[in-house]
């Protein structure tokens, strides 16, 4: 049996669940296993129908644990694989999934393997995981006795089976005070406005070339529906931009429709936080930067005549937010 | 307060990575060594911590000798001490390097307060090594930190989620994983690097552990670099621009 560690809100299962459950599944296939999940928190048993429909069998809902406290869980997650007998353990690549493994991974004694984005499932567990954000590949052998894994984020295509509702659980684990230290005080409501990076469909992006001065960029990203406004480390660096904005290694990871980096020469670094997206359209004055080499589409012209340019054409042909 | 933060030396990779013959390591013939951003960041903040509390930053690192370079940086930026646990040429996985930790972090002399890892490391990106020394020394742990305050004897520590931040109060004494935009690391003065050559580092030898995730072969991923379809050399491209938004149905 393969068992996945999945996250959901109130209108389901999250992105990046849906792309752990899609590489389990091929591991559960290749190892003639069946597939299980595991959630948390209220309405955990409410996901059994996208997981199922996600090829997930049974779904263990952990509904007592009302707070989100990663030891708790990694402790609920380590009863729950010895409790049915599982060869994996997979989770989501991201702060929660890789916290709440990382402390299971440690209980059981055993390495979890992060970042992981293919499988190949014999003796061993052969797999395929990212290294420098994905800039270097490594190919690695896990022989534990329990395999553990995160599925790097968006490098996995999540897919649906058109299975039933997976068959709902309930599971109570057996905590101690301790494994409660650390517990979700509150959450705190950002102040900047507008769509959140690692949500929007186009990203207009600035870097060194703009000088300090995004309002064009801005202008832009206003007249486009379900755009943000992101920066290039070196903006960052210059105190132009919070870091928040910033693109790249350390940064955010975007995956929008199509990327519009503006001014920037397209570092590394930059392009881990980017390689999600689907398109590239680079603006920049330098036709050698590395940037137009990566991008599908390229202008080469100054940024703070360009953006304006666009948002007029938008306006003229009755584009508007 | 007493702050212990772990830094790992890692190769400077701004350029095009290139593999050693046998595919097992970076070629670092023309790399120079740094530690990872987030790291940067975990030395700063335990050093602004103890500009406001008072006490000590002692700055940690497993690996070669050679890494007591990156050691003698992060005093330049304002720890007060550094040990060099000594891996040698052994490969130290997360549960081996977390356990090696852990045990420095028991035989020292000194109480920690607080422990500072960076989120993962730049190279191998584990994400893991920083909640494993908290369950080896039955210490809370919050991980992806952005913004860290100290108050007696409770940390509050925010994580960036869509949208907002997710709020952690724990009791001291914890270990606190960062990640990049946590703070500004300074740049240390000439001043800092002469005096950091002098500053005192504690060396010890611990026992490698064999990991289960064993290293088969890395690899460099091809990329597409066909150049891209220039669609103009002036904001005339505009409409052309306009054109693929519209084609991508994303206006």
């Amino acid at each position: 049996m393969v068992l996945t560690l999945v996250e959901h809100d109130e209108e389901g299962l999250d992105d990046v669940s849906l792309q752990a459950l899609a590489l389990a599944r091929d591991v559960a296939d290749q190892a003639g296993e069946p597939l299980e999940a595991i959630a948390f928190g209220a309405g955990a048993e409410d996901v059994a129908g996208e997981a199922g429909d996600h090829g997930v069998e049974t779904l263990h809902a952990v509904d007592s644990l009302e707070e989100y406290a990663p030891e708790a869980y990694g402790r609920a997650v380590v009863q729950c694989a010895e409790e049915v007998g599982t060869e994996a353990v997979i989770a989501p690549g991201t702060d929660r999934g890789a916290e709440k493994l990382a402390h299971a991974a440690s209980k059981l004694d055993v390495t979890m393997a992060a970042e992981v984005t293919d499988v190949e499932v014999g003796d061993s567990y052969e797999l395929t995981r990212q290294r420098w954000g994905g800039t270097l590949i490594e190919h690695s052998r896990l022989t534990a006795e329990t395999n553990l894994l995160t599925v790097a984020a968006n490098e996995v295509s999540a897919s649906a089976t058109g299975g039933d509702a997976a068959a709902v659980e309930a599971f109570a684990p057996d905590l101690a005070d301790g494994d409660l230290r650390v517990q979700l005080t509150s959450v705190e409501e950002s102040d900047v406005e507008g769509v959140p990076l690692g949500e929007a469909r186009v990203v207009v992006s600035g870097g060194r070339g703009t000088d300090g001065d995004f309002s064009e960029l801005e202008a832009l990203v206003e007249r486009v529906p379900n755009a943000a406004l992101g920066s290039s480390r070196a903006a960052v660096n210059e105190g132009w931009r919070p870091h928040d904005d910033q693109i790249g290694q350390t940064g955010a990871k975007i995956a929008p429709e199509i990327y519009i980096p503006a001014g920037i020469s397209g570092a590394v670094q930059h392009m881990v936080g980017c390689k999600g997206a689907e398109n590239i359209l680079a603006i920049n004055t330098d036709p050698e930067a590395a940037i137009i080499q990566k991008a599908d589409w390229a202008v080469i012209a100054d940024l703070h005549e360009v953006a304006p340019a666009i948002a007029e054409e938008l306006e003229a042909r009755g584009h508007s937010e | 307060m007493e702050i212990l933060t772990a830094i790992k030396r890692v190769p400077e990779t701004g350029a095009k990575v290139s593999l050693t013959d046998d595919n097992l390591d970076i070629d670092t013939t023309s790399l120079g060594f740094t530690f990872s951003p987030h790291e940067e960041c975990a030395v700063e903040e335990g050093v602004q911590l103890v500009e406001e509390h008072g006490g000590n930053v002692t700055v940690l690192t497993l690996g070669e000798e050679e890494a007591t370079e990156q050691l003698r940086s992060a005093i330049a930026m304002g720890a007060d001490d550094g040990i060099l646990l000594d891996g040698g040429d052994a490969e130290w996985g997360p549960a081996g390097t977390a356990e090696a930790i852990a045990e420095a972090v028991e035989e020292s002399d000194t109480e920690f307060d607080l422990l500072l890892f960076g989120n993962e490391s730049a190279d191998a990106a584990n994400h893991q090594v920083g909640v494993r020394v908290a369950e080896e020394l039955g210490l809370p742990c919050v991980t992806g930190i952005k913004d860290l305050d100290v108050d007696g004897g409770t940390a509050t520590a925010k994580r960036e989620i869509p949208g907002g931040s997710e709020v952690y109060e724990v009791d001291l004494p914890a270990v606190i994983t960062v990640k990049e935009g946590l703070n500004e690391p300074r740049y240390p003065s000439m001043r800092a690097k002469m005096q950091a050559r002098k500053a005192s580092v504690a060396q010890s030898e611990p026992d490698p552990r064999e990991d289960d995730l064993e290293l088969v072969e890395l690899e460099v991923p091809e990329t597409d670099d066909s150049p891209a379809e220039i669609l103009g050399e002036s904001p005339e491209a505009a409409e052309d621009v306009v054109d693929v938004l519209e084609e991508l149905e994303v206006v």
